[in-house]
């Protein structure tokens, strides 16, 4: 397909990236490409100016901060969260479920970066980063930012990162003990999510978040609190789950109702959260 | 700093051998090989990034081209279905395509072939499993997968 006519830069520093994000209207950061050249294609965008931002290697790395949390540059592809030791060792369900993202070309492309940037509704790494209490750097013109997720996911398609910013690295808490987990309802074996649903224990408390069911992901925050008492059975999760499912509005499309997405909330979540409780240390 | 172009001169290795070509910054890379390298057996098919026929290895790695730009690959390795056989000699996998008929139509088939060799490289002895999840990002409407599954299985030695 014959695309709009766009032009191109390739930085080779963060810097000279934030400046031509900065300098040029209509410009965009380009980094696996996997979602914003099939916008192109659609004419759903039309950047006038794509940075591409494959050269700079600082955001293509994974590793731990001084104080122990695991940092994932904006372009580490989902193939690279995969075979990462770092992401085995310190949040294993970063892998466990990169490798459930479309198929495996995209995944050789496709970026951490992207997927939330994009913030589609039904992307997987919103709620789990949510669910896992990350943080994400945004760096401008003026200097670097810090936001948690709960601030960084404010609508479809939009997240804290304004014009002529770039997210250069999403950073997580190291398990410590806790247990994730994961779950949802896809449309075939590894497609689309219809609702999903993250959930990280640790102790006796639980966080919860799920996508699929509005703008941006949602904290299932009565359901936390109906389980902070530390009772991780599976009647006490099922019924802390119940009413999650009344307090949403989801959307109603060809995949499924807003009544059967209020009802998979519910069962998602359960599930996530038991996945996560039987994970967690000393379970 | 390099200001934005609307083209570029983008130097790379295709098939092992080295091309360097002008390419406007609008260029889908599948568009590059097959209409700036005369490489046709890359296809498009969807052109949406859902099928998979315009799957070739870039560094080693599946990718589907008609989701990548060619101002993108600079510097890069580029694979092509036509780069598998050398001399007309068909590769292993090639073959054992041709033996369990995995083919029908043969639209998906460069795709395919990109694909499974790519797991053969990195697995040389997949299960039935292995190779349907390396496969999941390539569509064929013929088969129903049996044949192409079995020729990649069989390539491997597992079965």
């Amino acid at each position: 397909m014959l695309l709009r006519e766009v032009e191109y830069a390739r930085p080779a520093t963060v810097e000279e990236a934030i400046s031509l994000l900065a300098t040029y209207d209509g410009a965009r950061p380009l980094a696996g490409g996997q979602t914003i050249v099939n916008v192109m294609k659609a004419r759903a965008a039309a950047p006038d100016v794509l940075v591409d931002l494959q050269d700079l290697g600082e955001l293509r790395t994974i590793g731990f901060s001084s104080d122990g949390r695991l940092e994932l540059g904006a372009t580490v592809t989902y193939a690279e969260l995969m075979a990462s030791s770092e992401v085995e060792v310190a949040r294993p369900i970063l892998a466990e479920v990169a490798a459930t993202i479309a198929d495996v070309q995209v995944r050789n492309r496709g970026t951490v970066g992207g997927n939330v940037c994009v913030n589609d509704p039904t992307n997987h790494l919103p709620p789990l980063l949510v669910a896992l209490d990350a943080t994400f750097t945004i760096r401008g013109q003026d200097g670097e930012r810090t936001v948690s997720a709960d601030e960084f996911f404010l609508g479809v398609y939009m997240t804290a990162v304004r014009e002529g910013e770039l997210l250069t690295k999403v950073s997580v808490p190291a398990s410590s003990g806790a247990g994730d987990g994961f779950a949802g309802l896809t449309i075939g074996t590894h497609g689309t999510y219809i609702v999903c649903a993250a959930a990280t224990v640790s102790g006796d408390d639980a966080r919860v978040a799920l996508g699929c069911v509005a703008a941006a992901p949602v904290r299932a925050t009565a359901m936390e609190e109906r389980l902070a008492g530390g009772d991780f059975s599976e009647a006490a999760v099922r019924a802390a789950a119940e009413g999650l499912g009344a307090s949403l509005d989801p959307p109603s499309d060809v995949h499924g109702s807003a009544d059967y997405r209020r009802h998979l909330a519910e069962v998602s979540a359960a599930r996530a959260v038991l996945q996560a409780a039987e994970r967690r240390k000393g379970a | 700093m390099g200001a934005p172009e609307r083209s570029r001169v983008v130097a790379l290795e295709v098939n092992g051998e080295q091309v360097e070509l002008e390419v406007p910054a609008r260029r889908l890379l599948v568009h590059f090989i097959r209409d700036d390298l005369g490489l046709t057996g890359t296809h498009v098919g969807c052109d949406t990034g859902n099928c998979g026929a315009c799957t070739i290895q870039l560094d080693g790695r599946p990718v589907k081209s008609c989701m990548v730009l060619a101002v993108q690959v600079d510097g890069a390795k580029v694979t092509t279905v036509e780069g598998l056989a050398s001399n007309g000699e068909l590769t292993p996998l090639q073959q054992s395509f041709n033996a369990h008929h995995a083919l029908q139509c043969g639209y998906c088939t460069p795709g395919m072939l990109m694909s499974a060799s790519a797991l053969l490289a990195r697995n040389p002895h997949p299960t039935e499993d292995e190779v349907r999840y390396a496969l999941q990002g390539n569509i064929c409407r013929c088969t129903g997968y049996v044949n192409i599954v079995e020729a990649v299985v069989a390539a491997g030695g597992s079965a």
